[in-house]
């Protein structure tokens, strides 16, 4: 118990409850460190992190890319542009060639599904899911548990709410897993189609209806639409989809609870998936994701690095 | 030379033999079947409990030559089909060039004298280069002797080009092979459609994409009054079609591949690349809906479907591997695991599914064991327990995701023509 013995984090599926309890736990213990002038600890001193984002991102790196420095790791950031990839060589070449450079973890962004499945098995470094394809992105949804427990005390028997395009949501799929593993009630808002074959089975209710997935709810997640969704047919304008699905302060106040949280993971299309009164008004706590992810990866980063270590020293 | 098989349980589905007896090759051709025979001259093969069976057809696999001799070639293949007591394969059109015209057709065949093991027969392509727009120069490839037409690979996405096949191909009286998939519905897709894909953030290939297209095929068919053979089916609802428009009185045939009833969906988890096939594993109403509908005599025959590619090829994301499965080594065994073993097939109807009726769709002689036919035949210990192994293929590629599977069933000794052509170790 409270143990922690992966070396990798891919994805919050395969994680028991009691696992994803001791990170936020973790993640709170580091949350000071970020508040103090000198803001760092010697956690990681002497490791090499590698951010390896094969796809644009701001946010998340930075935020990685902050958590790693705060704990004193060395860091390395590549971004397609500038490897290999480029030149025909193939992914696990890439990675066999940054492993032989004998660093400690390799943070993966990518848009394939599962990629670092596959790779993380014959690699030696942790290897850290920075958001897969459509399949997960387990630190956005721990920073977005870490933020609900912070504010209401407690996960278990709360109701979710999740709206947007879940079909392409790897926040969504993470978010699932691990608010179902403790114990949330969880409902999923979308048009129909933007709702995955089957997701039923992963135990969420379901709804097309917007008021439906605010009515009793004590946090929504608010997720970002894009457009070239609609390009590809999936639904009719982005203006019908900000009249059905965008949330309003109108719409939150008619039917949530007067203490509803309004998350979104960034980056927002104001005035589509969320209006502006509610993105800066007083149920939004998304800045407060983004100052909490940095705890979150700070401990994610710690955990997985503690437990490659052990595992050398065996 | 004459070869002497002795005490073979010897099946034949066409004339419904099961019976302990010996058989006599001399030459090329069976010369006599019966109990006790003697031949001093003979080189005798004790096949004391073995299953003595025609050579198995199959009317589906990719040798890849030309043009992809890296992955496999006419030989290789033939060693791999050999190996899975297959003693006629035919050959699908995407290679390079695409086997689309006379001169790509006698090359195949050419290649095929010079170095395959066993009988190899081109599929032609149904569209130039695989394109679906314009017909490809059938009655030519006909003469130069290919058995079949297929765009394998894509699906005939025209239907009034797909009518214009199955009229211009029944005045040949040659078969048309139809990969069944509506492009626009699979567009993108690298799984099935389901709880799995919508877990792994993978895109799913519904069904439906498959299921629309048989039923115009179909419709087509009935509306011409022409012959069709479609490719590895894979859905419940495809099974459904087919079973109606065979009691329809139509002339539809079709084929599932030894993966589409030995795996579901659920075998994608992990992201093994080897899992990656068109159309894709299924869920498990699907796998039933196979067995059912090879046990009800819905499906005529197995076809591998025998895909290979090179391991640099599949070890890269799921979402850019390649599809397909190698199957001619690993057929028999799954065949005898998954329907024989548990009762869904007689070792008499394997032997239809495997020789027997894909001959008869080709329009073959060949399928079926009788004095004076061609020696091609297969014997193989039904009861032999083994785990699929890397090391035993004869294969170029070794794309599969049986490694490792324990089966029951396995190849002793594969004849072709009046020759021992395999051997087990």
């Amino acid at each position: 118990m409270n143990e922690w013995t992966r070396k990798d984090l891919l994805g919050l599926e395969e994680l028991s409850a009691q696992e994803i309890e001791l990170i936020l736990q973790t993640a709170g213990s580091f949350k000071e460190v970020s508040t103090r002038s000198v803001k760092k600890v010697p956690t990681l001193r002497g490791k090499t992190i590698v951010l390896f984002f094969f796809e644009p991102s701001t946010r998340t790196r930075t935020s990685f890319e902050l958590a790693a420095k705060r704990l004193s790791a060395d860091t390395l950031s590549i971004a397609t542009s500038t490897s290999a990839i480029q030149k025909g060589e193939t992914l696990k070449d890439t990675f066999k060639n940054i492993e032989a450079m004998k660093v400690d973890a390799i943070i993966l962004r990518h848009s394939s599904s599962g990629v670092m499945h596959t790779l993380a098995e014959s690699m030696g470094p942790s290897i850290i899911n920075a958001g897969d394809g459509c399949h997960e992105h387990p630190t956005q949804a721990l920073l977005d548990m870490f933020t609900i427990k912070e504010k209401k005390g407690k996960i278990k028997g709360l109701n979710v709410s999740i709206i947007g395009d879940i079909t392409h949501s790897r926040v969504a799929r993470s978010n699932i897993w691990g608010l179902k593993k403790l114990g949330a009630n969880v409902t999923i808002c979308a048009p129909r189609t933007l709702l995955p074959r089957e997701i039923e089975k992963m135990g969420v209710n379901i709804t097309t209806d917007l008021s439906k997935a605010l009515k009793g709810a004590d946090v929504i997640n608010i997720l970002r639409i894009q457009k070239e969704r609609q390009k590809a047919g999936l639904f009719p304008s982005m203006r019908e989809y900000a009249i059905q699905y965008g949330v309003s302060k109108e719409k939150l106040e008619k039917y949530a609870k007067k203490d509803v949280l309004v998350m979104h993971p960034g980056p927002m299309n104001r005035g589509i998936e969320i209006m502006p009164d509610v993105a800066d008004g007083t149920y939004s706590v998304i800045l407060e994701q983004v100052t909490n992810g940095i705890a979150v990866r700070m401990a994610v980063l710690y955990l997985v690095s503690q437990a490659n270590s052990d595992e050398q020293e065996q | 030379m004459k070869l002497l098989i002795k005490n073979a349980r010897v099946i034949d589905a066409k004339s419904n033999l099961d019976d302990q007896l010996d058989v006599l090759i001399e030459n090329n051709k069976i010369a006599k079947i019966a109990k006790n025979i003697k031949d001093k001259d003979a080189e005798i093969i004790d096949a004391q409990d073995k299953v003595l069976m025609p050579g198995f057809v199959d009317m589906h696999v990719h040798l890849r030559e030309p043009g992809y001799e890296y992955k496999e070639t006419i030989k290789t293949g033939s060693m791999a089909a050999a190996a899975g007591g297959f003693t006629t394969v035919c050959c699908m059109p995407n290679t390079n060039p695409v086997i689309d015209n006379q001169g790509v057709v006698e090359f195949v065949i050419s290649e095929a004298r010079k170095t395959a093991l066993i009988n190899v027969l081109p599929i032609g392509a149904i569209t130039k280069g695989l394109k679906g727009e314009e017909l490809s120069e059938i009655a030519d490839m006909q003469n130069a002797g290919i058995i079949a037409i297929s765009d394998d690979g894509n699906g005939v996405m025209n239907a009034d080009l797909m009518r214009r096949a199955l009229e211009y191909a029944s005045m040949l009286n040659i078969l048309v092979i139809a990969h069944s998939e509506n492009n626009d519905l699979s567009f993108g897709g690298v799984m099935n459609e389901g709880y799995i894909s919508t877990k792994l953030g993978l895109k799913g290939i519904p069904t439906l994409a498959e299921v629309t297209m048989i039923a115009r095929d179909i419709e087509i068919a009935r509306y011409t009054d022409t012959c069709l053979h479609i490719a590895h089916i894979s859905a419940k609802e495809s099974v459904v079609l087919v079973k109606r428009a065979k009691k329809d009185g139509l002339k539809i045939t079709c084929e599932a591949t030894p993966h589409h009833f030995s795996l579901t969906d659920e075998a994608v988890l992990g992201y093994d690349t080897n899992t990656k096939v068109n159309p894709p594993l299924r869920a498990k109403a699907d796998v039933q809906a196979i067995k059912q509908g090879l046990k009800d005599g819905t499906i005529d025959c197995i076809a591998t479907d025998h895909a290979p590619h090179a391991e640099s090829e599949k070890d890269v994301e799921y979402d850019h591997a390649p599809f397909g499965i190698i199957g001619l080594e690993t057929a028999l065994s799954l065949a005898i695991s998954e329907l024989v073993e548990p009762g869904i097939l007689t070792l008499n109807q394997l032997c239809e599914k495997m020789a027997y009726n894909p001959a008869k769709i080709l329009g073959l002689d060949k399928g079926y064991i009788a004095e004076g036919s061609n020696a091609d035949l297969v014997i193989f210990d039904p009861e032999k327990e083994s785990i699929i192994s890397l090391a035993n293929f004869k294969s170029k590629s070794k794309n599969t995701p049986f490694i490792g599977r324990k089966v029951k069933g396995a190849v002793a000794l594969t004849i072709s023509n009046g020759k021992i052509i395999y051997q087990a170790d």
